[in-house]
C-alpha cells in the first residue's frame, strides 16, 4: 500500500486512506502502538516514513505515544499518533497538556466498541470522549467525523489545516467501520496553506528570549485570565469552522442527525421516507466540536420533530437536545455496538415515533 | 592580583530567583547543568523537557526552550523533540519518581531504544514537592509521610538502583551515580553531565546521571546534616560509580 498522489480514484482502506493524507499533509512524524482497528495506519506510516526520511517511533504505550507526539509538536513540525478508544483513554492526559500548551497534536480515533476492552466492532460510543474529553479541567479539541474513505482522506488534511490554524490539538473521529472498509479514495495535493508558528515553536534559544511551553500556572488570577483566552479561542473556532451536510431539510417535518458511518444509513432512510410520503431531512455534522448547534436552532423553529441517529447509548442526543432547548421534541434511534442500523431499521423505528 | 574563581554562567537567566529549600542540592545540580550547557557550547540548540515535582522548575533557571512534561513523561517528550529535530541538544531533569516510578517505562525505553537524549535524575528518596512520601527510592528503613513506621519489606518490597538499571540497557552510552555531599564529588558529577551530553553529542546513544541529592525539608535535618545523610544512608545503598561508559570501552 504506497498510494501517494494519484490522478485517478483508487480503492483503499479508510486507515490507508487516513495514513496516506497524513503523509501528503507533510506530517513529519508518526507515534503509534497498535490497537485494532486502526493498526494499519501504524503500518503503512511505519513504512512510508522511512522510506521518506521522516521520523516513525514503535511507542512503548499510548502514555508514549501521545507524549512524543506532544514534543514533536512544540518544535513546529507536522506529528500525529493514531489509537483506538480504550486506548485514546490512556491518551486523555496528553490531550489535555496538548491543549493548554495550546500544540498542533493530531490524533487520529477510530472508535471500536466499549466500555472497557470492548470488541473491535465499530461503534461512536467515543463521541464524549472526543467532544467533552477524559483529561482535566477545561478544554476543547477540534474534532472531525468523516463519513466515507474520500472523507477520511480529505478530513485528514483538515486535522492537520485546523490543529496549525488554530494551534490546538484536533481529532479525526472514524470509526471500526470506515477503518476498514474499501471505498474509492483520490488524493489530492495538501490544499490548505502553511501556517507561521515561528514565533512560538521551540528552536533552541539563539539571538532570543528561552521559550518555555508549559501549562503550570501557580497563580489563580492567571489561569483566570489564561482560560478566559482559551475559550475566546474556542469561541473563534465555533464562529468559522463548523462544518455540516445537509439534505431535504427545506421543507421537512422531521430533520434527522447523524455523523460519521451512521449518517450514510441515515441519508438512505431519509430518502425511503421521502418516497413513502414522509418529508424527512438530514443534517450531518462533519464538526463534532464546533457543532452545528445554531443552525439545529434555525432548523428547530420549523420542523415537528428531531432525531439523533447513533451507533451508541446516546450521546451527540445531548448536543442536539441544547441546541433546540425544548422547542420541538428529540428522540433517539440507537444502536448500542456494531455496525450502523440498516436503513429499512431506521425508516421502521421513525415511522413508531411519529 | 585578583583572580576570578566563579563566574554565573551564560545559560543562567539572570532574573533567577532562589526558589529551592535551604540546603537542597537542586540549586547545585541545576548550576552544573548550566556549566556544562555553556562550556559545551549547546545553550542556543538545547531543548529540554522538564517534568513534575521540584525539578520542573529548571525553565525558571536556564536560558533554555523548555517544554513542561506531564508527571513521568519527559523522555517521551523528548524522544518527539529528538526526533522531529536531530539536529537540537535534547535533555531532560527530572526527580526519582519522575523518572523510575510513574515515567519508568518512558525512561528505560527511551534507554533501550537508544535515543540520542540525555537525561538527568535527582534521586533524593522522597516526593519533595508533595511533602515528603515514600518514593521508588525510597531507603529500607526510611521514614516518610507515608512509611510512617519506616520502609518495611512487607509493604513497600526494595528500592530502584536506577542508574545500575538503566546501564542494562543496550541503548545505553553511558550511565553513572553522582552524589553533591563534597566539592570533589560535585567536581565528579560535572565530569559525568558533561559525559552525558557528549556522548548524544557524538550520536552514540542515551547519556544518564544519577545525582544523590539532599531534601532537608523533607528530611526535616539543617543542610550538614542532609549531606551527611547522603554520604553515611544513601551512598552505602546508591553506590556513586560508572556503570557504563561505551566510549571508556573502546
Amino acid at each position: 500500500m504506497t498510494a501517494t498522489i494519484t490522478d485517478k480514484k483508487v480503492l483503499m482502506k479508510g486507515n490507508y486512506a487516513i495514513a496516506n493524507a497524513a503523509v501528503l499533509a507533510g506530517c513529519q512524524c508518526y507515534f503509534g502502538y497498535p490497537i485494532t482497528p486502526q493498526s494499519e495506519i501504524g503500518e503503512f506510516m511505519s513504512g512510508k516514513m522511512q522510506e521518506l526520511g521522516r521520523a516513525y517511533v514503535s511507542a512503548e504505550s499510548e502514555l508514549a505515544a501521545i507524549n512524543m507526539t506532544i514534543g514533536a509538536c512544540s518544535t513546529g513540525v507536522k506529528a500525529m499518533t493514531s489509537s483506538s478508544s480504550c486506548a485514546v483513554a490512556l491518551m486523555q492526559e496528553g490531550l489535555s497538556y496538548a491543549a493548554s500548551d495550546q500544540l498542533p497534536v493530531v490524533l487520529i480515533s477510530v472508535m471500536r466498541g466499549g466500555p472497557g476492552l470492548g470488541n473491535i466492532y465499530p461503534s461512536q460510543g467515543d463521541y464524549f470522549q472526543a467532544t467533552r474529553g477524559g483529561g482535566n479541567g477545561d478544554y476543547k479539541l477540534i474534532v472531525l467525523a468523516p463519513s466515507t474513505v474520500q472523507e477520511c482522506a480529505d478530513l485528514t488534511y483538515k486535522a492537520f489545516y485546523l490543529a496549525q490554524k488554530y494551534r490546538n490539538p484536533t481529532v479525526l473521529l472514524a470509526d471500526g467501520l470506515l477503518g476498514q472498509m474499501m471505498e474509492p479514495v483520490q488524493f489530492k495535493e495538501y490544499p490548505y496553506p502553511e501556517i507561521d508558528n515561528s514565533d512560538w515553536k521551540l528552536t533552541g534559544a539563539k539571538g532570543r528570549d528561552a521559550r518555555i511551553i508549559r501549562s503550570y500556572a501557580p497563580l489563580a488570577d492567571n489561569q483566570c485570565v489564561y482560560l478566559e483566552k482559551l475559550f475566546a479561542k474556542y469561541k473563534q473556532i465555533e464562529e468559522n469552522e463548523t462544518e455540516w451536510e445537509e439534505i431535504g431539510t427545506e421543507d421537512a417535518d422531521i430533520v434527522l442527525v447523524s455523523f460519521g458511518s451512521t449518517a450514510r444509513n441515515a441519508k438512505t432512510a431519509a430518502k425511503i421516507c421521502r418516497q413513502r410520503g414522509l418529508k424527512v431531512g438530514i443534517l450531518r455534522p462533519i464538526t463534532l466540536f464546533p457543532f452545528p448547534t445554531k443552525r439545529l436552532q434555525e432548523l428547530s423553529a420549523k420542523v415537528k420533530m428531531i432525531i439523533s441517529v447513533e451507533v451508541n447509548m446516546g450521546q451527540m442526543i445531548q448536543d442536539v437536545k441544547l441546541a433546540v432547548n425544548g422547542k420541538v421534541p428529540v428522540r433517539l434511534i440507537k444502536k448500542p455496538v456494531g455496525a450502523p442500523p440498516s436503513p429499512e431499521e431506521i425508516v421502521s423505528q421513525i415511522e413508531e415515533l411519529i | 592580583m585578583a583572580t576570578q574563581v566563579f563566574k554565573i554562567p551564560e545559560s543562567f537567566r539572570k532574573d533567577a530567583k532562589y526558589t529551592f529549600c535551604p540546603g537542597c542540592d537542586h540549586g547545585v545540580a541545576i548550576r552544573l547543568v548550566a556549566e556544562c550547557l555553556e562550556e559545551l557550547g549547546l545553550t542556543e540548540k538545547a531543548i529540554a523537557a522538564c517534568s513534575i515535582g521540584c525539578s520542573v522548575t529548571i525553565y525558571d533557571f536556564l536560558n533554555v526552550d523548555s517544554l513542561e512534561a506531564p508527571h513521568g513523561r519527559a523522555l517521551a517528550e523528548a524522544t518527539g523533540i529528538k526526533r522531529a529535530c536531530p539536529d537540537k541538544f535534547v535533555f531532560t531533569y527530572q526527580g526519582d519518581g519522575d523518572f523510575a516510578s510513574i515515567g519508568l517505562a518512558e525512561s528505560m525505553h527511551a534507554a533501550l531504544r537508544g535515543e540520542n537524549l540525555s537525561a538527568i535524575c535527582i534521586n533524593n528518596t522522597t516526593y519533595g514537592m508533595t511533602g515528603g512520601q515514600l518514593g521508588p527510592t525510597t531507603i529500607l528503613g526510611q521514614v516518610t509521610t507515608t512509611s510512617p513506621t519506616g520502609r518495611n519489606l512487607e509493604y513497600y518490597g526494595y528500592p530502584i538502583k536506577i542508574a545500575e538499571h538503566i546501564a542494562l540497557c543496550d541503548g545505553t552510552a553511558f550511565s553513572a551515580r553522582v552524589s553533591l555531599d563534597t566539592v570533589p564529588n560535585i567536581r565528579k558529577a560535572k565530569e559525568a553531565i558533561k559525559k552525558a551530553f557528549e556522548v548524544q553529542i557524538k550520536g552514540l546513544g542515551f547519556g544518564f546521571v544519577e545525582i544523590l541529592s539532599t531534601c532537608p525539608t523533607n528530611w526535616k535535618m539543617t543542610p550538614q546534616k542532609a549531606h551527611e545523610r547522603v554520604k553515611n544512608e544513601m551512598m552505602p545503598v546508591f553506590k556513586p560509580g560508572i556503570y557504563k561508559d561505551i566510549t571508556a570501552e573502546k
